[in-house]
């Protein structure tokens, strides 16, 4: 039975039913135990687990994030939370060279159950040190999962699954979704952690999106409605893998595709899907693939300047408009 | 210590906190958003230990630098305007609360990913080593932020090649919510630069003139061309992490303890007209202390109407400040490429 949670609430729920099940799961990061964590993603938490399984650690990301990378190699699943994706530059290390790496340069011989937590994103005039996403660096790096989750539903699904592989996962969370709600059903089988899903179905464009933008397209495929124009809108889910058969199917239906993303438009997450979307359909497309993506250029402390440097639901439905337009 | 330079910490302490409490209240109505991460409870750091310094030496800082940046020199209005996002701001309004700069007067900026400080700090460092310069470098950072790998990596070099810094802990006993026995295995900062071989102090960070004692005492090793110094000032942040942040993870009693020992009520009564006892002399210690104290008695310096006209002042300057920063124009996009291409010399690449 489903009933509305938000996201952060959907999270720190399917964290206690993955330590209630395996005492082999255990959380570290900053301030995620006494605190409660910065986002209360692990609420309550430390009091029912103890500190060895729910550990405040110092701020030392690079060697906490390789301490989870030790724990998983001995068959722990150790879930990691970095406070925000732009603290998880300075794990990088322990992410890209040991995480990924390693249960390959061992001929396939090591598990690596990490499961690496980390908010992201615009959030609000937090300035250009903590308003980044990192999705185009992680995506260039073979043998990691990025999860995208965009609702409590999918947050639940994807976080268990992470921790349950064998894989190493990053969950890329967006920090101004932590209290979006929506239905959640414990009990509902989940889909494949990668797959792609069409949120709302339309015959005359296909919004590609992820994340909080998603949620944006989703709100802008209302009001393209209002005007004549029916928009496919898929949430990707997944960035790594990607579910292409999904955009694949409903570009055959729609003959063209936009592609929202708050990042960085330069060699980004939006440019990677164009390229592959275009080398898969392009008999079917009738306008080359369209990119709405975040302004190249680091997030400005000021609130209006940061606005404009994303993209908004009133950019989305002028990008949909002159895309039609282009193609008919 | 003569006359004007007690009444100049006293100015900056009080500055520092009035400038502070209003913040709090332009963040309660929406002029400054974001991270917001005050200072009260730490003024005697940020006047001691600038206050030692030449204009000539560079000073690196954190996310919590407002109050560096004003005994700095920066102008109040221009960092206020900058926590307004507006054009007018030291940072242009690219940069925020956590991103004050002003190279002019060489402060160098507040970083906000921990750790970053150190890296910034030797680098300059090096260049006035390089170059056999007579300055120094400051650099803050908090007890959290010792245990991030750049801190053991940059004082390495920093001793190994004896470069002008000095290192200054602000020590308030809390990485956000955790305290710092739960996040060190050395709670006792100034120890850890023995590792390195690098000379440390730890001094009471309530008292502005053992800071200031203290920083004097090291820069004068540093520009002697004897290689780095570390200071750990003990002191404590009266509010929470942030303004996100109520702080409700320390025990009110702690809390109270440390606002007993307020590091502006302890400036005040080295300036107070109360005859102290000898006893009180005594375990004043410091000269500096002294001479000020006895200094302030013989001339009568400060005298309860001499402090209530201080304090009107500065609150005159706050109140400046504000008006400045609701008054700047706001920045326009394209301030924001001009900022971002600012070293392009105008060249126009596509
Ligand atoms: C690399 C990095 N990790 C985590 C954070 C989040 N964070 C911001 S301030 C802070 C605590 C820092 O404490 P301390 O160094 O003692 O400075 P204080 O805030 O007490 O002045 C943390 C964990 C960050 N900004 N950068």
């Amino acid at each position: 039975m489903a009933e509305e949670v938000l996201i952060w609430q959907a999270l720190n729920r399917a964290l206690d039913e993955l330590m209630a099940a395996d005492e082999d799961v255990f959380i570290l990061g900053e301030d995620v135990g006494l605190y409660g964590g910065s986002y209360r993603v692990t609420e309550g938490l430390y009091a029912k687990y103890g500190e060895w399984r729910v550990r405040d650690t110092p701020i030392s990301e690079d060697s906490f994030t390789g301490l989870g990378v030790g724990a998983a190699l001995m068959g722990l699943r150790p879930v990691v939370e970095i406070m925000t994706v732009n603290f998880a530059l300075l794990a990088l290390d322990a992410i890209i060279n040991m995480a990924a790496k390693v249960p390959f340069m061992s001929g396939g011989r090591l598990p690596m159950g990490l499961t690496i937590r980390t908010p992201g994103g615009v959030a609000k005039q937090l300035a250009a040190q903590h308003s980044q996403r990192l999705e185009h660096t992680l995506m260039n790096v073979p043998g990691l999962r990025i999860v995208v989750p965009a609702t409590p539903q999918d947050a639940y699904w994807q976080l268990k699954q992470a921790v349950l592989s064998d894989e190493p996962v990053i969950v890329l969370e967006h920090e101004l979704l932590y209290f979006h709600k929506g239905p959640l059903d414990p009990t509902a089988p989940p889909p494949p952690p990668h797959r792609a899903v069409v949120r709302r179905p339309g015959r005359d464009l296909t919004l590609v999106a992820y994340s909080k933008m998603a949620v944006l397209a989703g709100q802008a495929a209302e009001r393209l409605a209002e005007q004549g124009i029916e928009a496919e809108v898929i949430d990707l889910r997944s960035l790594s893998p990607i579910d292409w058969q999904t955009c694949v199917d409903s570009v055959a239906r729609t003959h063209r595709v936009l592609i929202v993303e708050e990042d960085c438009r330069f060699a980004g997450a939006g440019a990677e899907i164009a390229a592959d979307l275009t080398e898969r359909c392009f008999t079917q497309l009738e306008a080359a693939p369209m990119r709405l993506a975040g302004l190249d250029m680091p997030t400005p402390y000021n609130g209006t300047l940061e606005a404009q440097t994303i993209p908004q639901v009133d950019d989305i439905v002028a990008a949909a408009h002159r895309l039609v337009k282009e193609a008919s | 210590m003569d006359k004007r330079q007690a009444l100049a910490f006293l100015h900056d302490m009080l500055l520092g906190r009035r400038f502070e409490e209003r913040c709090a209240e332009e963040y309660m109505k929406g002029n400054i958003a974001g991270f917001l991460h005050l200072y009260p409870g730490e003024e005697a750091v940020a006047v001691g230990v600038i206050h030692a310094c030449e204009t000539s030496d560079y000073i690196v800082s954190t996310y919590r630098e407002h109050v560096h940046a004003l005994v700095r020199g920066v102008p109040a209005g221009e960092v206020m305007a900058e926590l307004f996002g507006k054009r007018g701001g030291c940072s242009r309004g690219m940069g925020g609360s956590m991103h004050l700069f002003d190279p002019q007067r060489r402060f160098m900026g507040g970083y906000a990913i921990v750790g970053e400080t150190y890296p910034v700090a030797i680098g300059l460092g090096y260049g006035i080593a390089m170059k056999d310069l007579p300055e120094a470098v400051i650099c803050f950072f908090g007890d959290g932020a010792v245990n991030q790998g750049t801190f053991h990596e940059s004082l390495n070099m920093a001793a190994l090649w004896k470069l002008p810094v000095l290192f200054v802990c602000e020590n308030n006993q809390y990485a956000i919510g955790t305290e710092i026995h739960r996040h060190s295995a050395v709670p006792e900062v100034y120890k850890r630069a023995a590792a390195y071989r690098i000379p440390a102090e730890r001094v009471d960070g309530m008292d502005v003139l053992e800071v200031h004692r203290a920083t004097e005492h090291a820069l004068q090793q540093i520009r002697a061309g004897s290689g780095p110094q570390l200071l750990e000032c003990l002191t404590y942040r009266f509010r929470g992490h942030s303004m996100a942040d109520p702080g409700h993870y320390r025990p009110p009693v702690e809390v109270k303890a440390h606002q007993q020992t307020d590091p502006l009520e302890l400036a005040l009564r080295e300036l107070s007209l109360v005859y102290p006892t000898p006893e009180q002399i005594a375990a004043a210690g410091p000269d500096a202390l002294l001479k000020l104290r006895q200094y302030c008695f013989d001339q009568g310096h400060l005298h309860e109407e001499g402090f209530e006209e201080l304090e009107r002042q500065v609150q005159d300057e706050v109140e400046a400040a504000v008006q400045f920063a609701l008054e700047a124009p706001e920045p326009t996009l394209d301030d924001a490429w001009q900022a971002l291409y600012c070293n392009r010399r105008g060249e126009i690449l596509i």
